[in-house]
């Protein structure tokens, strides 16, 4: 309740900050630049393939007005580690759809869009509202953003299911211009949910001797809300050649008790007007949620119970490169700069506290899960 | 009630001083910038921008936010250097 409280308080004090910086006098801020981008997006890994095309557009109307639209699908296919241990395969497609505007109004920009995402036995509709300023002489710039969303979730083969969930987010941002070289950000955002947060299918494992396998499963049990923060710091740095060196971490926890970290750093490199090259290391890790068990006693050993394993204990790690070749026209032509664009990611994670169950070893002594992963994203963008 | 209201109050006149719409605006916004607008050019080049591809960006955090507990934040402050 008193969360609530805090959050309904929070909300309001968003709102009305955002009215009044909107309402003050500003400086410099930009429409972002008329672009188009289509791309080809790939994820493969435990026994799962999702793809699918993502397509944005960005127009300008006059000078006030930036218009965007962005659709981009998820076609699932294959079983997770989850599905192998009690079902079978299955295939699904989630598109996700958003239009939003951008507006210059006393040089503070202000930005306004929906999603809907849409799957078979998922329905989900968000608004987002945010406002970015720039002062002290253009060197920082300050931006607020509020998002609300609220989500539908059914479950194919029981007519009968339906459950709700709101979120909502506040975020606050800082960029600052430390030197020609270098500029720094700094980002908090504090998200709510409230509603139903399990996933319908998920199941908790729990010891059971009448089985042959010596465990069952049952449907997992989460707390209707939860409330996140996360601080994260960037910076990016201009090598005295052109190329650039860029980094950040983030601190991350929540009301069901996990805590995370996660660091990137990454190096870019040209060739040329043409090319742009870039390489990147991530790590993450992550304490699991209070209520998180890989195995339980029994059915009903707790209020709260999940075996979901992105709440487990465990760490990640991910590496990348990416090209870009570029194609400058003339600023009069029809299209003024082309780019093509190719990026791959190799994951791993290594779970400590979530096991394979379909081994067949000794309950509660199988091998512990890890596995990997490759991502692509293949697309185009034009400037017009 | 009163408490939350009287909160929302103290919230809202912090931020009206801490921006100051009657004249400290004016002079943040026309503070003398010690990095120069012609001093600019590489924080303008697109290989120092937070969110360069905002197609691709976007789809690796989603990437992230499927596989890990953590979220928010993962984003660039919206900002740039101002010389666009």
């Amino acid at each position: 309740m008193v969360v609530l409280e805090v959050v309904v308080v929070a909300t309001r004090f968003w709102i009305a900050a955002a009215a009044v910086w909107f309402s003050c006098n500003a400086t410099a801020a930009v429409l972002p630049q008329d672009r188009s981008d289509v791309m080809y997006h790939s994820y493969s890994g435990d026994g799962v393939t999702i793809d699918g095309p993502s397509v944005m557009l960005r127009k300008k109307v006059g000078n006030k007005v930036s218009f965007s639209a962005n659709y981009y699908v998820d076609a699932i296919s294959g079983a997770s580690i989850d599905v192998r241990a009690q079902a079978s395969k299955y295939q699904e497609e989630r598109t996700e759809t958003t239009v939003g505007a951008d507006f210059i109004h006393n040089k503070t920009l202000m930005n306004v869009s929906y999603t809907n995402s849409s799957e078979n036995d998922f329905e989900a509709n968000s608004y987002h509202l945010s406002f970015s300023q720039d002062f002290f002489g253009d060197l920082s710039t300050l931006a607020l953003s509020y998002s609300r969303g609220n989500d539908e979730i059914r479950r194919v083969g029981d007519e009968s299911f339906l459950e709700e969930a709101t979120r909502q987010k506040l975020g606050l941002g800082l960029s600052q211009v430390v030197s020609k070289n270098m500029i720094i950000g700094f980002n908090a955002e504090n998200i709510s949910d409230d509603g139903y947060l399990n996933n319908p299918y998920r199941t908790v494992r729990y010891l059971d001797a009448d089985s042959a396998r010596g465990f069952s499963f049952t449907t997992e049990v989460y707390p209707n809300t939860r409330v996140s923060n996360a601080f994260s710091i960037n910076a990016n740095y201009y090598l005295p050649y052109r190329a650039s060196i860029y980094g950040d971490m983030r601190y991350y926890s929540d009301t069901w008790g996990v805590k995370a970290t996660n660091a990137k750093l990454g190096y870019i490199h040209t060739i040329g007007k043409a090319w742009i090259l870039d390489a990147h290391v991530r790590f993450y890790q992550q304490d699991k949620a209070n209520f998180y068990q890989d195995l339980f006693n029994r059915a009903d050993e707790f209020t709260f119970m999940a075996r979901d394993k992105e709440l487990s204990t465990y760490s990640s790690f991910s590496g990348g490169i990416a090209a870009t070749y570029e194609w400058q026209f003339s600023s009069n032509a029809l299209v003024e700069k082309s780019t093509f664009n190719i990026e791959y990611d190799y994951m791993h994670f290594d779970y400590d506290d979530f096991r394979d169950a379909t081994t067949g070893e000794t309950v509660g002594e199988e091998a512990l899960f890890g596995f990997s992963a490759n991502v692509i994203r293949a697309y185009v963008s034009i400037w017009y | 009630m009163k408490k939350r209201m009287l909160l929302s109050a103290v919230l809202l006149t912090s931020v009206v001083t801490a921006t100051g719409c009657v004249s400290t605006m004016d002079e943040l916004t026309n503070i003398e910038p010690w990095v120069k607008p012609y001093e600019r050019s590489n924080l303008a080049d697109p290989i120092m921008s937070v969110n360069r591809n905002p197609v691709a960006m976007a789809y690796m955090r989603h990437v992230f936010e499927a596989r890990e507990a953590a979220r928010g934040a993962d984003g660039g402050a919206g900002g740039g250097c101002g010389c666009n």
